[in-house]
């Protein structure tokens, strides 16, 4: 009997599922829209030596590695002599947590018996802190907030007052951001009482054994599936580059990318040098993105863990966009850093054709508008100010098989928030949120389609509104013959034209109009199945004269279906 | 006349089974008679007549002499699952046509490159918009036009729609907008259905609200021909009584409501289980139980507090991949919550590449079943391991109308785990139970915590084919000390319909702070909401008393997730802000540890649910162990608490009075089922029936 082996299975389990837990209470407990209604957290188990055994699916491929190395910066910093029961230690670093100051990391040392077993980590990101705000604008980390080195928070179970005094007196929002910060420290606590309970049961004392066997799986799947890409691959190493909008200047992301017996390399070497604004990417946040894209394509079933990470290598010069050091802005991180896998995709096609995706819209198309009355408003009893986030998606690129997904978050897992909700966040009125019709790129399989919205506010207000947007003058690149996705388009109501980035005035009475990127197209559209072509015109998908013009319907058929449309006999 | 005294008749339309139960009340008693039909999806109505006639035959009564029917049934789900609605369209907002399509704009499972999302119910041309808008706080933006309405009405009519959903914004705050689209229908296109967004879901966040109004349109043509049927066909047996429904919140309503409202009878099947449970654990005086219902494919977990299972005002329908959650469509509307995950008896397992054993959600289904039917089933399912583990006697499945076949259990779990993992075939078998019954017990894990519950203190209540034999075991996981296996466990959503209230909720979404609290708005805003819940009830049972029980949802301003708060009618009748405020941190300190200092504190929801008094349960005391049980046999039976093969005593469920007990491991067999009593735990059979498993 392999006794054992079943046990063994039964606690990994067991251990995926702590974290599943811990990860609820957080998003139960937590304050900041980004982390209750988006999903952008992120939660983890450790062994004693701080390697991570098992991390909870969220919205964040971001947080994957940065998460991974956290725990190891905290060991090194504190030191294990001076951690003990009922300690729990934080940080906002960028490069030693998840790249920017918004997102807070708070570890939690597991004792069992008078012993340290472990640690729980987890990421969550807070409405405010401090600096300049939420922005790409600042010209260094210095002033996009408060910077908190990795230190205790709580030091064997009594609170640093004088620290959280001292948070309290550097945020916009004090109460939420120490609420964020004490849903962190209850979710780990709740992921440990957990852990102690499983130990118990199972008899454990430590985490040795399971670890050695969770990392010795891992690294065995990991490893057979790199196997297998590298019989498949169709020569050894791939160069690929993708130019975006940048702040001012365009910026220009390069991959050379291998794939070995045992390991994949990825470096970065070539892109573009620092952005003098807030849109540089810590390496952590490289190597998540990054890697993110590579497990994807290679070893999507593989959890992620220390063992099944390593075998990918990534690696950026220093201070190049993607290897961004202290003190560069990084508060947008988020904006180049996903479209990273785009970047890692189109070399990965040159190595393992009808894999991976064409270019999409990939970055959210963020934005954060602050409200306020304006001078001319007459009836000051409705008078108010707001801030409000809101995340929102463009199309995905289409598959090797199927089309792009429309306005659907990619790489990013993050979701929308409702438009009820958002309204009632502040005096704004979203006036328009649906698909964007020719949006996709054509091909034999289409692009995902963008999004439209329009962005008002309520009588007698204005706004600042802050964009973090690209793919304006980039739109994602069709693969292998497909065309490409349209551009991100933004103006006013008036037609005057904005700026895919930064803080830009809008009066009362006019609105903001967007056009979401769609998603570029797979192969040649004159192979598109003429059925998905039918069905996309009755749909709305495309346009009469894109559906002619473009993609070949005579102008018979395309008027059959509008006569069914009307009969009602299409659906 | 009351209850006690009625003639009444449950009937359950499962997927596989349509179940029936007959209450025939007697001098000092209730007789119960049940009887198991093969669902007929042509006819539902054929089963139920079918089902009726036997049980009347048994208890040696006539159909005419029936006084109460309570209906549930799975043909709503189905109708969503399938995509077999009617042609529906959808009138809405201009700028939002796409809302049910976009969904949350996210994707559940997050490493899958070629990720399909489930289809819209409606496709693009079926939904049209309107120009109109409602504002944030119920006030008109843009004027909704007459004109415009005719104009869409004219293109409906054209396309020749059965059924059509109006969903516009903010209209859970405002509902003149869409009751105009509906008069412009009514007065010109009369035999069209409709349904507004405003009536079946009055909540906040459009996605969930339009998509529980178009759900509803989508099938109503189809319930509504059905009930009509079934009153015609029950007439036509000379049953002349009044038949209620089952609706998802657990209790029941006229059958003229859940016409109006079909979405609301999804899940009531299940619903039936926790209310069945809920009543037993009423009769045993238990606060904390957790309902564990097993069947052939799926397993479905509830948390019942003092006797009352937990709802919820959103769930998900109709999951297209591995159960995954986000990957149905949202309901919005009363709902008994459960976490149901794709574990029963015939789920399959296989080896995953990183060459571990994954257990379901894909089952046998009855054809061709598991390996050991014989039917032509290769692949090994959770019953082919209990059967090798020693759990099932291959003579005595099913009554012994369907002998097992070992070997083929034996050469299925050699083949598809065996061999690719190096084990025998009884490791394997110990392997797969031990999976799926981890994967059950983790569901419970998370659905405890994200309820803020601690499932050491609960006691599970176990029915449902399946649940008998994997109870012990989910027990021993969870650290639950106490388990009951209640008789009639086969059937027991339809003895749940006959232990139901007549109950509607009704519940709107009215932003409030506390530093802005209006106690009169609070007040008329309950008054409405108790007057409209009553009247749908007194339709139902024009003299019994009336309940109404008071619940807000509330959070800190600025968290996403509302916690529940019940009121007594005293507090909802005189508002204070101070007891809404200290309700409020007691809930969240008991769920979460400390509350936050200096936060407001907001209600999103306003609930009142009315209801007719429940039955008066008699009150069992728990019997302690007597006699020691006759046992008829032994048998080898695998522990997986121990990891080896112990002898277990064979005990007849018929053959225990009360009092007599078993310690395990044992195996207490029937005629439905078998239970297996861990080495750790102690049966005691109780008075009512019910099998007592305590740990020892």
């Amino acid at each position: 009997m392999k006794t054992n082996s079943v046990v063994k299975q039964v606690m990994w389990n067991r251990l995926i599922s702590v974290v599943e837990e811990q990860a609820q209470a957080l998003i139960r407990t937590a304050f900041s829209t980004s982390v209750r209604e988006a999903g952008d957290l992120s939660a983890g188990v450790y062994d004693a030596q701080g390697r991570m055994l098992a991390q909870a699916v969220t919205g964040t491929p971001g947080h994957v590695n940065a998460m991974a190395a956290s725990v190891a910066h905290f060991i090194r910093r504190i030191g294990i002599d001076n951690m003990f029961e009922g300690d729990v230690y934080l940080t906002n670093d960028p490069w030693e947590g998840t790249g920017h100051l918004h997102d807070i990391t708070v570890v939690s040392p597991s004792f069992v018996n008078g012993k340290l077993i472990g640690f729980f980590a987890s990421t969550s990101h807070v409405v405010d802190i401090g600096g300049r705000g939420f922005g790409a604008d600042a010209a260094s980390v210095y002033e996009e907030g408060l910077y908190i080195p990795i230190m205790k928070l709580i030091d064997k179970g009594e609170v640093d007052q004088p620290f959280v005094h001292l948070l309290r007196g550097n945020v916009r929002e004090p109460e939420q951001v120490v609420g964020d910060i004490f849903a962190l420290v209850t979710c780990n606590g709740i992921g440990h009482k957990r852990l102690v309970e499983m130990m118990s049961e199972f008899g454990l004392s430590d985490l040795q054994e399971i670890a050695e066997f969770i990392l010795h799986n891992s690294k065995q799947a990991t490893l057979e599936r790199i196997a297998v890409a590298c019989q498949n691959r169709v020569k050894n190493e791939a160069v690929a580059s993708m130019t975006i909008d940048g702040y001012d200047t365009p910026i220009t992301l390069v991959a050379r990318l291998s794939i070995e017996e045992n390991k994949v390399l990825c470096d970065f070497a070539g892109s573009s040098n620092l952005d003098k604004k807030g849109i540089n990417v810590p390496l952590v946040y490289t190597q998540a993105y990054a890697c993110y894209a590579l497990k994807c394509a290679i070893a999507p079933t593989v959890p992620n863990n220390a063992a099944s990470l390593a075998p990918f290598e990534i690696t950026a010069p220093k201070n190049c966009i993607l290897n961004a050091l202290h003190p560069a802005p990084v508060a947008l991180r988020h904006v180049v850093g996903q479209l990273i896998p785009d970047t890692v995709y189109n070399a990965l096609d040159q190595l393992l054709p009808k894999t991976v995706p064409a270019e999409g819209s990939s970055t959210l198309c963020n934005f954060q508008v602050s409200l306020r009355p304006s001078p001319e408003l007459e009836n000051k009893e409705r008078a108010c100010h707001g801030e409000v986030l809101t995340f929102n998606s463009g199309g995905a690129g289409a598959r090797p098989t199927k089309d792009g997904l429309s306005a659907t978050a990619f790489p990013s897992g993050v979701m929308t928030m409702p438009v009820e909700a958002t309204e009632h966040a502040g005096p704004i009125i979203i006036w328009r949120k649906e698909l964007r019709p020719d949006s996709g790129g054509l091909g034999k399989y289409r692009g995902g389609l963008g999004q439209y919205m329009e962005v008002g506010a309520m009588a007698g207000h204005e706004f600042d509104f802050q964009a973090m947007f690209d793919r304006v003058e980039h739109p994602a690149r069709g693969r292998q013959g497909g065309g490409d996705g349209a551009a991100t388009k933004i103006e006013r109501s008036n037609g005057k034209v904005m700026r895919g980035k930064g803080k830009q005035f809008v009066p009362n009475g006019q609105r903001v109009m967007l056009a979401f990127p769609g998603g570029a197209g797979y192969g040649d559209v004159d192979k598109r199945d003429t059925d998905l072509i039918r069905q996309d015109f009755a749909k709305g998908y495309i346009s009469k004269k894109a559906a002619i013009d473009q993609y070949g319907l005579s102008l018979d058929q395309v008027e059959k279906i509008e006569q069914a449309l009307i009969k009602g006999e299409l659906g | 006349m009351d209850d006690k005294q009625r003639i009444r008749l449950g009937v359950d339309i499962g997927g596989t089974f349509t179940d029936v139960v007959l209450e025939v009340p007697d001098q000092q008693s209730t007789r119960q008679y049940s009887s198991k039909v093969l669902t007929t999806y042509a006819a539902p109505e054929n089963a139920i007549i079918d089902g009726m006639q036997q049980v009347c035959c048994k208890a040696g009564i006539i159909p005419s002499q029936i006084d109460q029917i309570i209906h549930g049934t799975t043909l709503a789900t189905n109708a969503l699952i399938e995509r077999k609605g009617a042609k529906t369209a959808l009138i809405t907002t201009q700028g939002f046509r796409d809302v049910i399509e976009m969904r949350t704009e996210s994707r559940f499972e997050q490493y899958d490159l070629n990720l399909t999302l489930p289809e819209p119910l409606l496709p693009r041309q079926r939904r049209y918009t309107v120009e109109e808008r409602m504002g944030a706080s119920g006030d008109v933006l843009i004027p909704l036009q007459r004109a415009d309405v005719e104009t869409v009405v004219k293109a409906i009519i054209e396309a020749g729609y059965e059924s059509v959903a109006v969903g516009l914004l903010h209209s859970y705050l405002n509902d003149s907008h869409e009751r105009l689209v509906r008069e412009v229908l009514a007065e010109q296109a009369p035999e069209v259905m409709v349904s507004l967004s405003s009536e079946v879901s009055p909540q906040m966040r459009e996605y969930e609200r339009f998509n529980t109004v178009v759900a509803n349109a989508y099938i109503k043509p189809l319930m509504k021909s059905y009930l009509s049927r079934l009153e015609r066909r029950l007439r036509d047996e000379k049953v002349g009584c009044a038949v209620f429904l089952m609706h998802s919140g657990g209790g029941i309503i006229s059958i003229e409501s859940a016409a109006e409202f079909p979405v609301r009878l999804v899940e009531s099947g299940p619903a039936g289980g926790a209310v069945f449970a809920a009543n037993i654990a009423a009769r045993y005086g238990l606060d904390k139980v957790l309902s564990f219902d097993m069947g052939g494919t799926t397993a479905k977990i509830c948390l019942i507090n003092k006797q009352t299972p937990k709802t919820s005002r959103v769930f998900e329908v109709a999951r297209t991949y591995r159960f995954k959650k986000g990957s149905g469509m949202p309901i919005s509307i009363p709902v008994i919550d459960m976490v149901e995950i794709g574990a029963g008896g015939g789920s399959l397992a296989h080896v995953d590449s990183m060459r571990q054993i994954r257990v379901g959600p894909e089952s046998a289904g009855s054809e061709p079943g598991p390996a050991c039917y014989n039917r032509g089933g290769e692949k090994p399912a959770v019953t082919d391991a209990d059967l090798v583990l020693g759990k099932l006697d291959p003579n005595g499945f099913a009554g012994g109308s369907i002998n097992l076949n070992i070997e083929n259990a034996n050469t299925a779990l050699t083949v598809e785990l065996g061999h690719k993992l190096n084990m025998d075939a009884l490791t394997a078998a110990y392997g797969l139970v031990e999976v799926v019954d981890e994967n059950m017990a983790n569901a419970a894990r998370v659905h405890a915590v994200e309820n803020g519950e601690d499932l050491t203190e609960f006691t599970m209540i176990a029915f449902g084919g399946a649940a008998p034999l994997h109870a012990g075991r989910l027990c021993e996981k969870l650290g639950i000390n106490r388990l009951l296996i209640p008789s009639g466990a086969g059937v027991g959503s339809a003895i749940g319909f006959l232990r139901a209230s007549f109950s509607f909720e009704a519940n709107r979404s009215v932003f409030m702070r506390l530093s802005e609290f209006d106690s009169c708005q609070v007040k008329l805003l309950f008054e409405n909401l108790a007057s409209e819940a009553t009247e749908f009830v007194r339709d139902c049972d024009q003299n019994s008393t009336v309940l109404a029980e008071y619940k807000v949802y509330m959070r800190y301003s600025g968290q996403g997730w509302e916690i529940p708060v019940s009121l007594t009618e005293a507090q909802a009748n005189e508002p204070h802000q101070e007891t809404f405020k200290r309700l409020f941190e007691t809930q969240y300190t008991a769920l979460f540890g400390r509350p936050v200092d200096g936060m407001d504190i907001e209600i999103t929801v306003w609930a009142v649910n009315a209801t007719t008094p429940p039955d008066q349960v008699a009150k069992i005391g728990e019997c302690t162990k007597g006699q020691l049980a006759n046992v008829s046999a032994v048998r080898d039976l695998f522990e997986p608490a121990l990891a080896e093969i112990k002898k277990a005593k064979v005990v007849n469920r018929h053959d225990m009075s009360n009092g007599d007990y078993v310690q395990g491991p044992a195996a207490i067999t029937e005629e439905e089922t078998t239970i297996i009593v861990p080495s750790s735990r102690l049966a005691i059979k109780q008075p009512d029936g019910c099998i007592y498993i305590v740990r020892q």
